[in-house]
């Protein structure tokens, strides 16, 4: 477990940090929110690069951080990776010395991926005698990786990794960061204000708003939530399902959940890949008897749960229960009053495969034609575990 | 063409030696006080950068003076110097060397400072996450993209130091192959009946080292350059 407290007040009238939260000590734990809610803040305190008023960073039953205690380890001793938004390698020192700086650096004993495992997973096998000002910035952002990763840490931190590139070069790097985690047996704390990331990445979410943390949990569960107008609000919004490639013939692929099948236009990869897809809830329409003659592909008898409050005056989220899933409606209240829904009546919902919007991730390639959010989750794709 | 006598070549050899040995000297302690100038947080931070500047607003002869009063035999530096190692600075080429580098000071530590301060912040931070520790730190990432800074601030000083003419001969005086140099030699021609193409001659090699400074000192700076990384390629 990841146990961090922060409080932090920049100046007598200035941004004030107020952050406790668990992170699990496996997988990605994604801190999302707005530019200016303190998330990479909070990112430079567990690094040791900002010394807070108060607080207590423990990762891994390790004390780094306790000020009640007058205890805090210098960054240099913390052993933790830090990917930062600039890459910041050393200008002067090849890639090759780049990536060696950590691992030199690290304790004997310290387990991890060897030298050449990470050039390999990165495919940085060509850039090893070149200079950084020499690498493009997608390059750049795969060596810092590497570097990270070689210092043997304890705990992966990666501020914002992804926003200094413009949308090819996320698209480059985004796979590899997918790579990295599956591959990789450490926590990773990810600072990011860009929701596809979040999908393509995290386990965990924590969500940062002005200073303060206003939902923590899974993901999925996270993202289920109709009460947090952070996500609520959002044109996106909707659900995480995570399924797995039943079939893929004729360019439509079958995707299974606990719940149902979901057809998509998408190529998410070959039979028994598992992946996560993200169903927005205004792509999501209810009929109240079983629709016949329709383009849309995608239509699951549910069972209307709840009726939540809409982030929009004349809207409101429907709760439908697929099986155990939950999925996510906008709908008007003029519709629910027209149809008089009410919770525990059974329905149908009308997903329109056609207008989920599809992201690149590690296992499928780039198509952007095709429609359905397919990114992998973690520990989808076979990889080999290292020792330790 | 410019055919120089013995002496001549003595008075040029010797400034040369002073100005070399002056860098020397001064370069680590420049880079210290730079370092402390541009990143330490303490209290006389604002008296020690006056102090450091304070050759350059002070007549070079009161500098010379006042190395004279600390540095003589008698001096509360000098005298010790003396009696324990049997050190004399007075008079001597060491002297005309320690009298350069401080005139020369306040110069290579702005130029140090400098290129300490193009020195991004976030690369250190970088290698404190990769456990670099604070020496570590400074000797693989700080000082090697300072060197510009470094090597830019020692050839100007030593450029400068070819020239130091008040400090020298007020602390060091006038004495040929001791502490007789370029600067020294020229004032004493002229003030020599029949000096004047001695006088010539040597202001013309002064007139060219400083020449052929300039452009190492920029030479420098490109190659530099281009092993940091600023230009791609």
């Amino acid at each position: 477990m990841i146990e961090i407290a922060l409080r932090h007040r920049f100046g007598r009238n200035g941004f004030a940090l107020d952050a406790d939260f668990t992170a699990p000590e496996a997988g990605v734990t994604a801190l999302f929110g707005p530019s200016g809610c303190g998330k990479s803040t909070v990112l430079a305190a567990v690094a040791g690069l900002l010394r807070p008023q108060e607080g207590r960073v423990v990762v891994g039953g390790d004390v780094l951080l306790d000020t009640a205690r007058r205890v805090f380890v210098a960054p240099e001793r913390r052993r933790c990776g830090v990917v930062f938004q600039d890459a910041r390698l050393f200008p002067h020192l090849s890639v090759e010395t780049n990536l060696r700086y950590g691992l030199r650096r690290a304790p004997r004993d310290a387990a991890g991926p060897t030298f050449e495992e990470v050039v390999d997973l990165l495919g940085i096998g060509h850039l090893l005698a070149r200079r950084p000002a020499g690498l493009s910035g997608g390059e750049r952002q795969r060596v810092a990786l590497g570097r990270a990763l070689l210092a043997r840490p304890r705990l992966l931190l990666m501020d914002e990794p992804l926003a200094a590139l413009d949308a090819a070069r996320r698209a480059e790097v985004l796979p590899f960061l997918a790579r990295l985690r599956d591959a990789a047996r450490l926590p990773i704390l990810y600072v990011t204000h860009a929701l596809d990331e979040v999908d393509a990445l995290a386990d965990h979410l924590i969500l940062l708003e002005s200073g303060r943390v206003t939902a923590a949990g899974p993901v999925e569960e996270i993202a289920a939530r109709t009460d947090v107008p952070l996500l609520a609000g959002r044109r996106d919004a909707g659900v995480l399902i995570s399924c797995t490639v039943l079939s893929v013939a004729e360019g439509l692929a079958a995707l299974s959940f606990e719940g149902g099948v979901l057809v998509t236009t998408a190529r998410p990869g070959p039979p028994g890949t598992r992946l996560r897809v993200r169903l927005r809830a205004r792509d999501v329409a209810v009929a109240v008897e079983e629709p016949r003659g329709l383009s849309t592909q995608n239509i699951l008898p549910v069972t209307l749960t709840s009726i939540a409050e809409g982030s929009e005056p004349g809207e409101v989220f429907l709760r439908l229960a697929a099986g155990p899933t939950t999925l996510l409606a906008r709908v008007t209240r003029d519709s629910v009053a027209r149809l008089s829904l009410h919770p525990g009546m059974p329905l149908w919902a009308l997903v329109k495969a056609v207008t989920l919007d599809h992201r690149v991730t590690g296992a499928v390639a780039g198509d952007n034609s095709s429609p359905t959010t397919a990114v992998p989750t973690a520990r989808t794709r076979e990889t080999q575990p290292w020792p330790g | 063409m410019i055919g120089l006598t013995t002496e001549e070549w003595t008075a040029v050899r010797l400034s040369l030696e002073v100005a070399s040995r002056s860098v020397l000297v001064s370069l680590a302690p420049a880079v210290a006080i730079a370092w402390l100038l541009a990143r330490g947080r303490f209290p006389g931070r604002t008296l020690l950068d006056a102090l450091v500047h304070l050759p350059l607003v002070v007549p070079p002869v009161v500098v010379g003076w006042g190395l004279l009063m600390l540095f003589g035999i008698r001096g509360p530096i000098g005298a010790p110097l003396y009696e324990w190692f049997g050190v004399r600075l007075v008079f001597t080429t060491e002297g005309a060397a320690l009298a350069t580098a401080v005139m020369s000071f306040p110069l290579i530590v702005r130029t140090v400072r400098l290129g300490l301060e193009s020195v991004d912040p976030g690369l250190e931070e970088a290698a404190r996450t990769l456990g670099a520790r604070p020496l570590d730190r400074f000797v693989t990432v700080t000082l090697p993209l300072m060197s510009p800074g470094i090597l830019a601030g020692a050839v100007t000083a030593f450029a400068a130091g070819l020239g130091e003419f008040g400090a020298v001969i007020t602390f060091a005086s006038n004495i040929p192959g001791e502490t007789q140099t370029l600067p020294l030699a020229i004032y004493t021609a002229t003030q020599t009946p029949g000096g004047e193409a001695t006088a010539a001659r040597l202001a013309f090699v002064s007139f060219s080292l400083a020449v052929v400074g300039l452009l190492l000192a920029e030479l420098i700076a490109r190659r530099m350059g281009r092993l940091l990384g600023r230009t791609a390629g």
